[in-house]
């Protein structure tokens, strides 16, 4: 058999390859810049007490979580359990970024779902969000000791995803000074 | 051309810029050289929750964010290098419309040229080989050889 006859046929398995690897990319996850650097600083009114802050100093000294969430936001109420699961059976605190909301509809919602927070700060204008690089919610960050962001979540976690990379990533850190 | 059919192609071609523009009439400045580069910045900035449009081009909560922002930056007199800068930092190079050439870009910027490089190389190897290959002269016996053999019937000339 000609070998070249096999040239076309040879391209179009190359192009199947890179097509088919392209395919099971998610476009919409972009890699988050932030990993490894600072968490970005806020000063936020929570969501429960407007005249309490908190800021990006809280998450000096310990391990935690940041949840980007909002009371319109449908695939936020789907992870909700998770996090309220989360939350009662570790002592990382979760701290929610109100992101867009209006402050009675985001109080509903913590009182209807549960709340899993510490403390959520309430962006109403959603600026700390463009700081800290949200473009959608959910999206949930974990923060080390230091206050640096070792991890981005894109979209609503998973149990699987709390269970396989979560919880080992924040044993991990919890080893680090 | 009809006229009518003028006046639908014209409008078919200023339709989509009516609604972008509309959208940052909000935008007023003084000066016309921020202006410039306000519209320059939102036309090269992606919006990120909606990925085939400007930040200039969307109705997304997020564009219209990164749309005040800009505004923001530009009045604060910032230059256009600046604010790329500051989104970059936050949405990395996926932000820009145009991405910068550097070592991870390479592919994206150069690729193309090269496959029209090989093309080109391709294109020119084939129409060498046709010029070089020379029509095959044959003897005028052989001609007459092949005349018969077309005019046999086909069952002869079959290998069965």
């Amino acid at each position: 058999m000609n070998i070249r006859a096999l040239i076309p046929l040879t391209i179009f398995i190359v192009l199947v390859v890179f097509l088919s690897i392209g395919l099971t990319r998610d476009p919409k996850k972009i890699p988050s810049p932030l990993i490894g650097k600072p968490a970005p600083e806020f000063n936020l009114p929570t969501v429960l007490k407007p005249n309490q802050q908190v800021s990006h100093k809280d998450f000096l000294g310990k391990v935690s979580i940041v949840n980007v969430w909002a009371s319109w936001c449908a695939a936020c109420r789907q992870e909700h359990p998770l996090m309220v699961a989360f939350a009662k059976k570790h002592k990382t605190p979760i701290y929610g970024l109100n992101y867009k909301d209006q402050r009675s509809d985001a109080i509903r919602w913590l009182q209807a779902f549960g709340n899993p927070y510490v403390n959520s700060a309430y962006d109403v204008a959603g600026t700390a969000g463009i700081d800290w690089g949200v473009y959608g919610v959910p999206e949930s960050f974990v923060i080390d000791k230091k206050g640096i962001i070792r991890y981005k979540q894109i979209g609503p976690f998973t149990e699987d995803i709390i269970n396989n990379e979560l919880i080992p990533l924040i044993a991990k850190l919890e080893q680090e000074s | 051309m009809k006229p009518i059919y003028l006046v639908f192609f014209a409008l078919l071609i200023t339709l989509p810029w009516a609604n972008a523009y509309s959208a940052f009439n909000t935008y007023q400045f003084e000066d016309p050289v921020k202006k410039k580069r306000f519209d320059t910045l939102i036309n090269e900035l992606r919006c990120t929750v909606c990925q085939n449009q400007t930040i200039a081009g969307s109705n997304a909560g997020l564009a219209k964010d990164l749309r005040d922002k800009v505004y923001k930056m530009v009045n604060e007199g910032k230059t256009e290098q600046e604010i790329k800068d500051f989104m970059v930092a936050r949405f990395t190079d996926f932000v820009l419309y145009r991405p910068p050439v550097k070592k991870s870009t390479y592919l994206l910027w150069i690729g193309p040229f090269v496959l029209l490089l090989l093309a080109i190389i391709i294109l020119i190897i084939q129409i060498r080989k046709r010029i070089q290959t020379p029509a095959v002269a044959i003897e005028p016996q052989q001609h007459e050889r092949v005349q018969q053999l077309l005019k046999t019937e086909k069952k002869d000339i079959t290998h069965d």
